[in-house]
């Protein structure tokens, strides 16, 4: 009995296939939003816990210049190398501090070049960018204070300046500095914003200063917090410290930032799950509208075919059968709707997944909760219809033209 | 001739459509006895009430008063849902209009009742085989109504009120669409169903012709039997 509903119901949607495809739209949209919104929302936060997790939680960075909002800024103070030296002398819950420059230079060998981050920084820089280094060896001591000419270079760099070659012990030119290559970075892909982490070259900060930027300023200072310290105490206590250097008055407001990894993290989950749950909201009332769009098409439906029911209903179909009939047919036309919804949401949701480089990751029990919401906003706007159909009087129906 | 068996008894029924000043009275007291094997014509003119009274036969309509027996049932105290029941197992119909499925082969225009009997689908086939076999349209099977003459569709929705052998056909009007050749077809047709099959025959006309086929004739005027009697052919 009820096998052959379905058949029936699919031989009615088959019959009128235009009517069929925009009746459906809704849902489709609906559903194939719900599931893209999700499978790429839940891609992204994956990549930021992922790329947190690389970074280290207990990172922290400190930054000149208060932030005011996007792209702006106060005038700012730099810092200097002492800034980082008094932070890892004063606060005992820091586990390195390590003060960082950077500049984007065009890095050359032979006749290969290639622009690149240049990056002044000392041996605690590993540690604090949670690096490692996978070939070669890191700086001295003399050549951190001497401000010696080597480098430390990322993969990304490795591959476009020397295409297979072993880089160690080769001299790249950094502007007009000749370093020696004395280290590789382990690769480490791609963060959050989708910059490559692996094109840099580390050098050392007093090499930097000297022979690049000219100057003693420090661009930020990153901080490794001890482990199972308080990362907020931290922050809290190189706040206070850096005022008391930056001779900040207690009425001035702070002229740097230290910005907290987890608070970036948290931050940038946390915009995702509001953007995927705003976006599931307008998903759901494109639900909500195909769902009406349904009603309309079963009213349709039923006066078109008041005499067929009067038929049905003369011969000794019981009106609990009409009534399934015309319901199962809106549920098949919902439930298609979800199936094509989520056929069109796994392949733009692989897409999107693609172009945003962010990792796929399929959520079935959204698909499943998709699919029976779908059948259910069948359930629920064909049942009026149906009713309808199932309450009608046989004398009338039969009159009906 | 087999002993008479009451099939339908019908005592004081009457109908009123509408209320206090609107009210109108469709039937104002029938009695009838109607009994298996017969061949009953109920004839009269339009507003005569016949309609009124097929419906209620049919437990499409319920009486106002009085009482409907159907083998002793009183069909007026069943449910709608009864009804129904009542009307699938018992009952076949045959309309003025057809009244078939449009885009429907002939075939399953008449398997349809069987499959409210929750037959399977080999079964419903069979049956539905054999009866459009007995109206003579077993090579028109996969035709729609559209491509069907009017008689040849009169023929297929007697062969769908014949399939689930009910144990009465009440006819409405059945050759009124029809050409007199077709019509005569469609009368011989119950004539035979009635008189071999045994099938119990109730048919409203309002053509004398069509109505010299039964075995009896009962007349509608204004609500009420004005005459009821046999017409020489022995059913």
């Amino acid at each position: 009995m009820l096998w052959n509903m379905i058949l029936l119901a699919f031989k009615e949607l088959k019959r009128n296939v235009m009517r069929t495809v925009l009746t459906i739209l809704g849902i489709v949209i609906g559903v194939a939003a719900v599931i893209v919104m999700v499978t790429v929302g839940e891609g992204a936060t994956a990549q930021v816990r992922q790329q947190i997790a690389s970074m280290g939680s207990n990172l922290l960075m400190v930054t000149p210049g208060k932030r005011m909002g996007p792209g702006q800024s106060t005038a700012q103070t730099p810092f200097k190398q002492a800034d980082a030296q008094a932070i890892y002398r004063e606060i005992t819950s820091v586990a390195a501090t390590a003060p960082v420059s950077v500049k984007s230079i065009k890095a050359i060998f032979g006749n290969q070049n290639w622009s690149t981050q240049v990056t002044g920084a000392d041996n605690q820089y590993w540690l604090t960018s949670n690096r490692t280094i996978a070939a070669g060896r890191a700086f001295t001591d003399h050549e951190l204070k001497s401000g010696a000419a080597v480098a430390v270079i990322g993969e990304t760099v490795k591959e476009k300046l020397f295409d297979g070659q072993d880089p160690i012990g080769q001299k790249i030119r950094l502007e007009d500095v000749s370093c020696e290559v004395i280290g590789v970075l382990e690769d480490k892909g791609q963060n959050t914003m989708g910059q490559d982490q692996d094109d840099l070259a580390v050098i050392p900060l007093a090499t930097f200063q000297r022979r690049i930027s000219g100057s003693q300023d420090v661009g930020m200072i990153m901080i490794s917090v001890q482990d199972g310290a308080s990362t907020e105490k931290a922050k809290a206590d190189i706040e206070r410290l850096l005022r008391e250097r930056r001779h900040i008055s207690a009425s001035d407001e702070d002229n740097f930032n230290v910005m907290d990894m987890k608070e970036i993290s948290k931050m940038l989950t946390g915009t995702t799950q509001l953007l995927t749950a705003l976006l599931s909201a307008v998903a759901a009332v494109s639900l909500l509208v195909g769902g009406i769009g349904i009603m309309n098409i079963m009213l349709v439906s039923v006066t078109e075919r008041t005499r067929e029911i009067g038929i049905r209903l003369a011969i000794g179909a019981l009106e609990g059968e009409v009534l399934a009939q015309f319901l199962v047919e809106a549920v098949a036309l919902s439930s298609l709707g979800g199936i094509l919804g989520i056929v069109l949401a796994l392949i733009g949701s692989l897409a999107i997944s693609k172009i945003m480089n962010v990792p796929f990751i399929l959520n079935l029990s959204i698909v499943a909760i998709a699919f029976l919401f779908s059948a259910g906003v069948g359930v629920v706007f064909g049942y009026f219809p149906a009713r309808k159909a199932a309450r009608l009087d046989p004398i009338e129906a039969l009159r009906h033209e | 001739m087999t002993e008479k068996t009451v099939l339908i008894e019908i005592s004081r029924l009457t109908k009123v459509y509408g209320t206090g000043q609107a009210a109108m009275e469709a039937l104002k007291g029938i009695d009838l006895r109607i009994d298996e094997r017969e061949f009953v014509a109920v004839m009269g003119p339009s507003g005569s009430g016949k309609s009124t009274f097929m419906n209620i036969l049919g437990g499409l309509d319920t009486e106002t008063s009085g009482a409907y027996r159907f083998r002793g049932v009183v069909v007026g105290q069943l449910t709608r849902n009864q009804r129904a029941r009542l009307r699938r197992y018992y009952l076949g119909f045959v309309f003025q209009g057809f009244n078939l499925l449009n885009r429907t082969s002939a075939l399953e225009n008449v398997e349809l009742p069987l499959i409210y009997r929750g037959l399977p689908t080999r079964v419903r086939r069979e049956k539905a085989m054999r009866a459009l076999e007995t109206v003579g349209l077993a090579q028109w099977k996969s035709h729609t109504p559209g491509e069907l003459s009017g008689g040849q569709q009169q023929r297929v929705a007697i062969a769908r009120a014949i399939v689930t052998e009910p144990a009465v056909l009440f006819a409405d009007e059945p050759t009124g669409n029809l050409d007199r050749s077709r019509s005569r077809e469609i009368m011989d047709l119950l004539v035979e169903l009635n008189g071999r099959r045994g099938l119990t025959v109730v048919m409203v006309t309002h053509d004398p012709d069509t109505a010299g086929y039964a075995g009896r004739v009962v007349r509608f005027v204004d609500g009420l039997i004005e005459s009821d009697e046999p017409n020489g052919r022995v059913s």
